[in-house]
């Protein structure tokens, strides 16, 4: 087991080089650099730009050099926690996202955490009454958050409450406080924010959570091993939780991994119209500029995010699945 | 019920199981024989209903107290007390019936605590105790381990100490041999005979085959569409079968005794049969050789199974190869070694085309493609070998699409007449697969396969998910077919008696080698290997003349353990052992220093 997990961890290593060299590469894509852009958008301006700080600002962040070296760079900056230069903010990209950093982990954890709460209940309850009125009623309502998009429901939402309520519900805090420390008042009001954006971009979620729950539990009471336990004599409820509640969390575990990338990359367009202090808008904005360093920080964030996420959901199976632990390495 | 409608599926049936006896309960699949047992069990489906009778269960711990289970709530409290406790299941998958991710002691140990609670470390004594009652060598250990790390005759050891563990007065044991390989059933068999003279319980046996009714039965049950047919002691049933039903029964399982060219006789007709041209008689030869084939599976590092050993046959043209061996033997291995669904580690596998002959393993790219319709192949399970998204046109038109034969009319012309050939209604070319029965699936298989003209079918296991009436339907069908299309069969199969219907040589594999080879007659009447002997006296016979000797097979690791063999077949080192010719193309595998008079003596 734990030559196992340890394997996997090694595995990481070269997919997170390979992720971030196509990164770096798409990075590299365009025809122009920031720089480029920066200069043309001045001229357009009838104003000059200071070429010498430009000039300075290339050579100290190696735009001279061939870009298989500013590669290594980069990558060896990331690893001592040095994400590179925002030349849009000015400033060094750990800086630009600071606290927003912490914000986005907040919102996804707590929608996480809001969609498993909702959805297994659900799930349980349409599947173990399968075709009842209920089943069909809470059913439909997911597909409805499905179906209906994030930003389409976050314009929703701000216009009933400023039509009914008089609110303004946008933002993740009073935007006093934002970029304030930590303070009694300043978590107050991330709390009293924190539930508008949770429930909107958690609905899809929890929407194709449920049938997600709803099939595999379905499917698994069909099994035989289902009919054993209650010839057995068990209890309904405790054959349920036992067996097939059980079999149908190897699907739930081994989604956790794409749980978290999808949270932050799905939800950038709720968050620019709820103008949530997260990184989604900020990613947003640096691809429209070529804000290299701030964009591929980002996205190596994620892919990071994502390899966390599946070496996690892998060790949790292997424990969950006493198959995929015992019989691991085994091939056809 | 929200919608559809109610169908009757057991209508009116009565039967009654005396305590220390065995009933058995006998019928095709879908004649409500599991319903009954589900009935009793208060285990039926969500949408199904006892509509009217009664289910009386006089508990002879209560002094015969009696309760009628039809009237009891079906998940509550008293049913629940029964079931499990009373009245044990074992079922026929032993797969898919304990869970995969629970140990098996965990599973037995629960229904222990359910019903007859004991502190921990005494319940795990227990469970250990009746882990060795069935036949677990090493308790102990066992009772930690994954129903994935057991054969299947080890968990149906462990189903049957789940059912047992409570002491119920009666078991209710669903087909429980039909998915095991016939010296396991001998042993799953004999261990169910003596837990119920140790317990003094009933056994309700539900199967289709009529070899184990007439080993295990005092009672015999028929049920055909949810009625009772016929109902009486097993003499009664075996010597003066009176219902036309079960005479039909009786004669369609094939047994060793059918001379060579008798026909099954199908319970219900098959719509079409080919035109049966008469057999050119000449002197068959090789259509395919196989020499010395091997194959490895796993272990880069060293310890793979080897699944294929040093195997060679040769498949005359125009007639049926038998290949017989018990799971795990390597046979399937073999079919899929022809058919390059596998890549083979050493060996050669020539096809004897008129043209000149073609070496199957080393063909590649094109060559292979041109060559593939030369082969093909009839898979075991009709349910999942065909795509369910697709027609049944679509699916027999398949492979003409994939050689590019003929246009788009031409092509549905020959889907057409393909499935005339094989007894199904050409209106039918619009519907899925789902709509079909199991035998109709599988004509459909065979359809698909006939669709390139081949010249040799291996067909593995195609009849062993079958019922016996539809088995004997697809086997005359094959044997048409063959007949009148000229076709070369390698049949894989573990059932003894289809074998001996279907092939006129037959190859007895056990661990990856072929342990002997030869005509039919030759091995069924003198089988020389002991692991062939054994085989052949492990299938129960629907015969009350001929009963099962139970003491075969039950000791060491089953039969294809070389260990039990005399020490002329077990070969102290491994090179040592080759085919010895025992005359009339019969030969078997043995130590090299025998003669053919010291195996046969052996």
């Amino acid at each position: 087991m734990l030559r196992y997990i340890i394997r996997r961890i090694l595995i990481m290593i070269p997919t997170l080089l390979v992720t971030s060299a196509l990164i770096f590469t798409v990075m590299q894509l365009p025809p122009s650099d920031y720089f480029e852009t920066y200069v043309a958008e001045m001229a357009a301006q009838g104003e000059k730009a200071d070429l010498s700080r430009i000039e300075f600002l290339k050579r100290e962040y190696g735009f001279d050099k061939p870009p298989i070296e500013r590669y290594f760079l980069w990558i060896a900056g990331f690893v001592q926690g040095d994400f590179g230069y925002s030349f849009e903010y000015e400033m060094p990209v750990r800086d630009v996202v600071g606290e927003r950093l912490g914000l986005t982990i907040l919102v996804s954890f707590c929608t996480i955490l809001m969609t498993w709460m909702v959805a297994f209940p659900i799930g349980i309850y349409s599947a173990t009454h399968q075709y009842s009125w209920a089943d069909y009623g809470l059913t439909f309502m997911g597909l409805i958050g499905i179906a209906i998009p994030h930003f389409l429901l976050a314009l929703i939402f701000m216009y009933f409450a400023n039509v009914w309520f008089g609110l303004s519900i946008g933002g993740l805090m009073d935007p006093v406080y934002f970029n304030e420390p930590m303070s009694w008042e300043k978590a107050k009001s991330i709390l009293a924010h924190l539930w508008i954006p949770v429930l909107i971009i958690g609905a899809g979620g929890t929407g194709s959570m449920v049938r997600a729950i709803r099939a595999n539990l379905l499917d698994e009471l069909q099994k035989q091993y289902y009919v054993t336990a209650k010839a057995k004599g068990l209890p309904p409820g405790k054959a349920l939780r036992k067996y097939p509640l059980r079999m149908s969390l190897n699907f739930f575990v081994s989604h956790i991994g794409d749980v978290l990338p999808t949270l932050v990359s799905g939800s950038e367009l709720t968050a620019v119209v709820l103008s949530l202090q997260t990184v989604g808008p900020l990613l947003l904005r640096a691809l429209q500029s070529q804000d290299m360093y701030l964009a591929g920080s980002f996205l190596l964030f994620l892919s990071c995010m994502t390899v966390v996420g599946v070496l996690i959901s892998d060790i949790a199976l292997a424990f969950l699945d006493p198959r995929i632990r015992l019989q691991g390495g085994s091939s056809k | 019920m929200l919608h559809g409608q109610m169908t009757e599926v057991v209508k009116g049936v009565s039967l009654r199981v005396s305590a220390g006896r065995t009933v058995a309960l006998v019928g095709e699949s879908g004649s409500g024989k599991t319903v009954i047992s589900q009935s009793v069990m208060g285990l039926l489906p969500r949408n199904g209903v006892i509509t009217s009778g009664s289910l009386v269960f006089s508990d002879p711990d209560k002094d015969g107290k009696s309760v009628d289970i039809a009237g009891l709530p079906r998940d509550g409290k008293k049913m629940r007390m029964l079931r499990g406790g009373r009245m044990g299941m074992v079922f026929q998958e032993p797969m898919s019936s304990l869970s995969p991710v629970h140990t098996i002691g965990n599973q037995i140990e629960e229904a222990l605590q359910l019903h007859r609670p004991h502190p921990r470390k005494e319940a795990r004594a227990v469970t250990e105790q009746m882990l060795g009652m069935v036949g677990f060598r090493d308790p102990q250990r066992s009772y930690d381990r994954y129903p994935f790390e057991l054969s299947g005759g080890l968990r149906q050891r462990a189903m049957l100490a789940m059912a047992l563990i409570c002491h119920p007065a009666l078991l209710i044991a669903d087909e429980p041999t039909t998915a095991l390989d016939v010296t396991i059933q001998a042993q799953v068999l004999k261990l169910m005979k003596e837990l119920q003279r140790e317990f003094g319980m009933a056994i309700l046996l539900i199967t289709h085959d009529l070899g184990v009714v007439a080993n295990m039965a005092d009672e015999v049950v028929v049920v055909y569409r949810g009625e009772v047919m016929e109902a009486g002691p097993v003499e009664d049933i075996f010597r003066r079968p009176g219902h036309p039903y079960l005479k039909a029964l009786l004669k369609a399982s094939p047994d060793f005794d059918m001379p060579p060219g008798e026909r099954l006789v199908a319970l219900r007709g098959v719509t079409s049969a080919p035109v049966v041209k008469p057999i050119r008689e000449t002197t068959p030869k090789p259509l395919l050789s196989v020499r010395g084939l091997r194959k490895t599976y796993g272990g880069k590092k060293g310890g793979g199974v080897i699944a294929v050993d040093d195997v060679s046959f040769d498949v005359l043209k125009g007639q049926c190869l038998g290949l017989v061996g018990e799971s795990g033997s390597g046979k399937s291995t073999v079919g899929n070694l022809i058919m390059r669904a596998r890549s083979a580690d050493a060996g050669s596998i020539t096809f004897h085309d008129p043209a000149g002959p073609v070496d199957v393993l080393a063909l590649e790219g094109a060559a292979l493609k041109a060559f593939r319709p030369r082969l093909q192949m009839i898979f075991q399970d009709p349910v999942s070998s065909l795509s369910p998204r697709m027609t049944v046109l679509d699916i027999i038109r398949e492979p003409l699409i994939i050689q590019g034969r003929g246009s788009e009319a031409e092509q549905k012309r020959r889907v057409v007449e393909l499935m005339d050939c094989v007894g199904l209604d050409p209106r039918f070319l619009t519907r899925y697969p789902h709509s079909f029965s199991g035998g109709q699936r599988q004509r459909i298989g065979i359809a698909r396969a006939l669709a390139l003209n081949p010249d040799l079918i291996i067909c593995d296991e195609p009849v062993s998910a079958l019922d016996v009436s539809v088995q004997a339907q697809i086997l005359n069908l094959l044997k048409d077919l063959q007949s009148s299309l000229g076709l070369t069969y390698l049949f894989v199969s573990h059932n003894l008696a289809v074998v001996h219907y279907m092939a006129e040589r037959i190859a007895v594999m056990a661990r990856g080698r072929i342990v002997e080879i030869g005509p039919r007659d030759a091995l069924f009447r003198h089988p020389a290997h002991p692991y062939t002997k054994c085989l052949l006296r492990a299938v129960p016979l629907p015969d009350l003349d001929r009963p099962l000797d139970f003491d075969i097979a039950t000791s060491g690791g089953g039969a294809s353990d070389p260990a039990t063999w005399p020490a002329a077949f077990r070969g102290t080192a491994r090179d040592r052992l080759e085919m010895i010719d025992l005359g009339g193309d019969h030969w078997v595998l043995a130590d090299r220093g025998c003669t053919a008079h010291d195996v046969t003596a052996a």
